[in-house]
């Protein structure tokens, strides 16, 4: 189920609860899954020096980083036997309690979707160029880094 | 040679602007970011990976003429 054109991973905005629940619904026909694994990354109300991150505006080298994307789905599906799989990161701004980044992994079997899962999400940190504005309640910002 | 450079995230904060084309007579990508340290001053001091083509290079990469981007750290997820 490889699939060679590289497709774009972003959205504008947070990504709904509506939007998560209507991939996993649009899953029910793929009988052949016996099990799925989802990664939310929700944007947290850090608390530096005193001020309080109310949102991260995001952005990215699209190009780079939707080709990233793609050789990150390539080798997850040369390592783990996969039915499919779904990346989707926001653009533009996110608030606290919103959801950034959404990872959907499906398997005919358990174990494999928890070992794809954390491969996908530590890839997608370490090798993507997406950047993250981290814009204070009094507006002031700062740059998050990945740890 | 004319060759585009792209910046990202506080690096774009500092040259304040998303891309530009400028003219390079050098040969490597470290002759290239001499270029800009004279001209982006607080650039010397920031965090940052150099894209040649949409791949990670190393300073003493050949200047193809391809796209080029300077990334700080990356924050996706």
């Amino acid at each position: 189920m490889k699939d060679k054109k590289i497709k774009n991973v972003f959205r504008q905005g947070a990504i709904s609860s509506e939007f998560i629940g209507e991939s996993i619904y649009k899953h029910q026909t793929k009988t052949s899954i016996g099990a799925h694994n989802i990664f939310l990354g929700q944007v947290r109300a850090d608390i530096i020096d005193d001020k309080t991150v109310s949102a991260i505006e995001y952005t990215a080298y699209e190009d780079m980083a939707n080709a990233k994307f793609h050789d990150i789905r390539e080798a997850a599906f040369e390592k783990f036997e996969l039915t499919c799989m779904h990346i989707y990161h926001s653009l533009g701004t996110v608030k606290a309690g919103e959801i950034c980044l959404f990872v959907f992994v499906s398997s005919p079997r358990r174990k494999v979707v928890f070992e794809a899962l954390e491969f996908i999400v530590e890839a997608i940190k370490a090798d993507v160029p997406v950047f993250g504005k981290e814009i204070f309640e009094d507006e002031s910002h700062q740059w998050k880094v990945n740890t | 040679m004319h060759i585009t450079i792209k910046y990202f995230g506080q690096i774009a904060e500092i040259t304040q602007k998303g891309e530009e084309s400028l003219e390079f007579s050098g040969a490597l990508i470290s002759e290239l970011m001499e270029q800009l340290y004279e001209k982006y001053v607080p650039l010397k001091d920031k965090d940052f990976k150099v894209a040649q083509n949409q791949e990670l290079v190393p300073l003493e990469t050949q200047v193809s003429g391809n796209e080029i981007a300077l990334l700080p750290p990356f924050a996706g997820g």
